[in-house]
């Protein structure tokens, strides 16, 4: 196996990015981002409505459906962009519930759920469980037949921005079997949705309990798709979730040089200190690092093996370099590092959230070691 | 065989093809995988009169099949083609494990040096034999009191009427003990406003009074590097290259020749590529407790970090060629590179030695070492570019200061 993965980069992408890095740093200044933090919803809706404006929705989705006809790779430098300036808002919930459909969905449920998404309509997973297991094949919610449609059991976790979406798309076992459900919001019971206290307060993420819910026969997805999808959906939330992770890496980087260059003691500006520039170039190279990793992953996503190394890698650098680089800042900015108010704890809280989700280094380097390391 | 008829900048895609596929051919056909003895991987490690000679013969029958300075002008003694058969020629090279070009100095610094800034007449005397290695090239930058900083070199040369004189000494010369030239940064005016003004910078004969070498043993026990001593050493005035006070500007010129053009523009292929799959291979013939190394699942994640880390590294070489994902900041993964590589190839030259088990303990020239001990003198060797060419240490400050804009005090 020695195609680890080429490095492309489109025009579109190019595009993409500069649009994307001024609508990001103009929508979500660092103020707005706390204030943000404190609020129910957690986004600002006329924000989503501009990203549904711009396009950004239907990017991924086949220009059949009303979308862009581009691919995941060109979503990947929008989220590099909002994980930078930690732009909240169901942006990768409703490209992921997207790609499970393009993916899994009965082509009567694309035709009618697609275009929606692409202008707009807020969707979302509903994947992890109790056990808290990184495989996503690792079901124990239920959906079983009845005369209405299918039962629901069972309770799902890390379902995000579940109360600003209009669909959430559920992994269950039906005939012993994984599958995946379309549930409308509207049909939820009261108190089914807990809102979760994670870890970072830039995200929304909710408990959902599925008992009491039952859907159509109609809400199915393509049970023979059904592991594919999840498969596809794992590594898509990786990719994505990497984009964010090396905005944020970014950015924290760059705002702990604004300190090392303004602050002084005993007499001198700290970043001349060797002790601090030489982990700072560290934290800025494992950033490169990841970075270039990152856009290998989008260049060769589709490509059968290939894709799911590059993605792999990217994600396990990622981890490791936003966590360092977050880590030091904290450290960096001493006693005000300590404090809620200097910023570098939402980036390692960032972090923190990101390796949780889909999988940390550790869990992509034991996956890599089958993929390239064969006996 | 001579390839002549091609106009520079014009290239025939027709003849490239033939050129790369009698260039595929050819090293096919001359490369010895076993020449008997232990070949130096870079030209820092040119330790034995034995590995020099070959070398020397190699490169020269490089150069008569028309595979090295095949891109440099014709009535030098290059090829005359464009660069672009030369690179597909050091392609083949590097696809076919061919032995390195000895001359490195000469094909990488000296000769695009001559070129671009040299008159005719250097280029007339040089060009050849630095092609054909008949004349070897040293660099004399680094002083024994100044390692990582180059611009305090102290070396003095005086001007007497046709001659500049020479008192001081150099450090770390490659390939010293049989250089005929080197390029010397000297210091001419003591008094100059700063530092660097007062350098110069020459083509120095090395075979005349005055002029005396002394080896260095290296860490592993072998020799490559000489220090070299400079008494009233007389060198001729037209050696001079730029004016006097230019020598920083010369020297740093000649840095960027070799970053310039990937293999050089002579095909100055110096160093064997660092191959991590070469690891794998290794973890796979080894054993641990009664099973190959390669099922040991600590080892295993040992070896994922390293292979994403040379992917990391490849990918960060290859991200050049994308300006809108280097704009922010357009010269870090340039000045990063060195950091990197080097300190990449150390420790994965170190890690290699821990999956020897017991083996780890044995070295060159014992039977029992694995690959003849490639490994631990790897290893060894490694340090030459954690420290050479400044240490790990000072690109950290460099990077700091040039791409992360931290204050220098």
């Amino acid at each position: 196996m020695d195609n680890l993965g080429q490095l492309g980069f489109s025009e579109a992408q190019a595009d993409l990015m500069e649009v994307a890095k001024r609508f990001c740093r103009e929508q979500s200044p660092m103020q707005k981002v706390r204030a943000l933090m404190e609020d129910d919803l957690g986004h600002d809706p006329k924000v989503w409505d501009e990203m549904a404006a711009l396009g950004w929705l239907s990017i991924a989705i086949p220009e059949a459906y009303e979308g862009a006809g581009l691919g995941v790779a060109e979503i990947v430098p929008i989220m590099e962009q909002m994980g930078r300036y930690f732009l909240a808002g169901p942006f990768f919930s409703t490209s992921l519930a997207a790609q499970a459909l393009l993916v899994g969905g009965t082509e009567a449920q694309k035709q009618t759920y697609l275009p929606k998404i692409a202008g707009g309509s807020v969707a979302t997973l509903a994947l992890s469980e109790q056990s808290g297991n990184w495989d996503l094949t690792a079901i124990t919610a239920r959906a079983s037949h009845t005369d209405q449609g299918l039962a629901l059991s069972g309770e799902k976790f890390f379902v995000r921005d579940a109360v600003a979406a209009n669909w959430i798309i559920a992994s269950v076992l039906l005939d012993d079997k994984p599958a995946l459900v379309l549930i409308a919001k509207d049909d939820l019971p009261k108190d089914a949705l807990r809102r979760e206290i994670i870890i970072d307060e830039t995200k929304r993420s909710f408990a959902l309990t599925l008992d009491g819910i039952t859907v159509p026969k109609s809400a199915l997805l393509d049970m023979a798709q059904a592991e594919v999808t999840l498969a596809h959906i794992h590594l898509c939330a990786n990719l994505l979730s990497t984009a964010e992770m090396c905005g944020g890496t970014q950015n924290v980087i760059d705002y702990t040089l604004d300190y090392l260059r303004t602050r002084k003691q005993f007499g001198r500006t700290i970043g001349s200190y060797q002790a601090l520039k030489h982990p700072s170039v560290d934290a800025y190279t494992g950033y490169e690092r990841a970075r270039s990793l990152l856009y290998s992953a989008a260049h060769s996503f589709n490509e059968q093996g290939t894709g799911e190394i590059a993605t792999r890698m990217a994600k396990a650098q990622a981890d490791k370099a936003y966590a360092y680089a977050a880590d030091r800042s904290i450290q960096f900015h001493g006693g005000f590092g300590f404090t809620y108010e200097c910023d570098a704890q939402l980036y390692r809280r960032s972090a923190i959230w990101h390796a949780s989700q889909y999988g940390d280094a550790a869990y992509h380097r034991k996956k890599l070691a089958d993929l390239i390391l064969p006996s | 065989m001579k390839h002549d008829g091609v106009l520079m900048g014009k290239v025939n895609p027709q003849e490239l093809d033939e050129f790369a596929k009698e260039a595929d051919a050819w090293f096919a056909e001359n490369v010895n995988p076993d020449p008997g003895f232990m070949l130096p991987l870079t030209f820092m490690e040119v330790g034995t009169d034995q590995q020099f000679e070959f070398l020397r013969d190699w490169q020269n029958k490089v150069y008569e099949a028309g595979y090295l300075g095949a891109a440099w002008p014709s009535e030098y003694g290059g090829g005359g083609l464009d660069q672009a058969f030369q690179d597909v020629a050091t392609d083949a090279m590097r696809r076919h494990h061919a032995p390195i070009m000895l001359n490195a100095i000469g094909l990488n610094w000296t000769g695009p040096l001559l070129m671009d800034i040299g008159t005719e007449a250097h280029c007339k005397k040089h060009i050849k034999g630095i092609l054909s290695a008949e004349d070897i090239w040293c660099q004399g930058f680094s002083e024994p009191d100044n390692g990582s900083d180059l611009g305090n070199a102290q070396l003095r040369a005086v001007r007497d009427g046709d001659e500049y004189v020479l008192n001081g000494s150099k450090i770390w010369t490659t390939q010293g003990n049989y250089a005929k030239y080197m390029i010397l940064l000297a210091r001419t005016n003591p008094d100059a406003p700063n530092k660097y003004a007062g350098l110069s910078f020459f083509l120095a004969p090395m075979k005349i009074p005055g002029v005396e070498t002394r080896p260095i043993r290296k860490l592993t026990g072998e020799y490559g590097f000489t220090q070299t001593f400079f008494t009233d050493a007389r060198i001729p005035a037209d050696g001079l290259m730029g004016k006097e006070g230019e020598g920083w500007q010369v020297a740093m010129k000649t840095l960027e020749y070799e970053r310039g053009v990937h293999g050089g523009q002579a095909g100055g292929y110096v160093l064997l590529p660092l191959d991590a799959f070469a690891v794998i291979d290794l973890a796979r013939k080894l054993q641990r407790d009664g099973a190959p190394v390669m099922d040991d699942p600590v080892m295993r994640d040992a070896l994922v970090e390293f292979m994403i880390e040379a992917q990391s590294l490849k990918l960060c070489q290859a991200r050049g060629a994308f300006a809108p994902l280097n704009e922010e900041r357009p010269f870090g993964l340039a000045l990063s590179g060195k950091l990197m590589w080097t300190e990449f190839a150390r420790r994965i030259n170190e890690f290699a030695i821990t999956l020897q088990g017991t083996k780890g303990g044995y070295y060159v020239g014992d039977p029992n070492a694995v690959d003849h001990g490639l490994w631990t003198r790897g290893y060894l060797n490694a340090f030459s570019a954690t420290i050479g060419g400044g240490t790990s240490e000072i690109q950290h400050n460099i990077i700091a200061e040039h791409v992360l804009g931290l204050p220098k005090r």
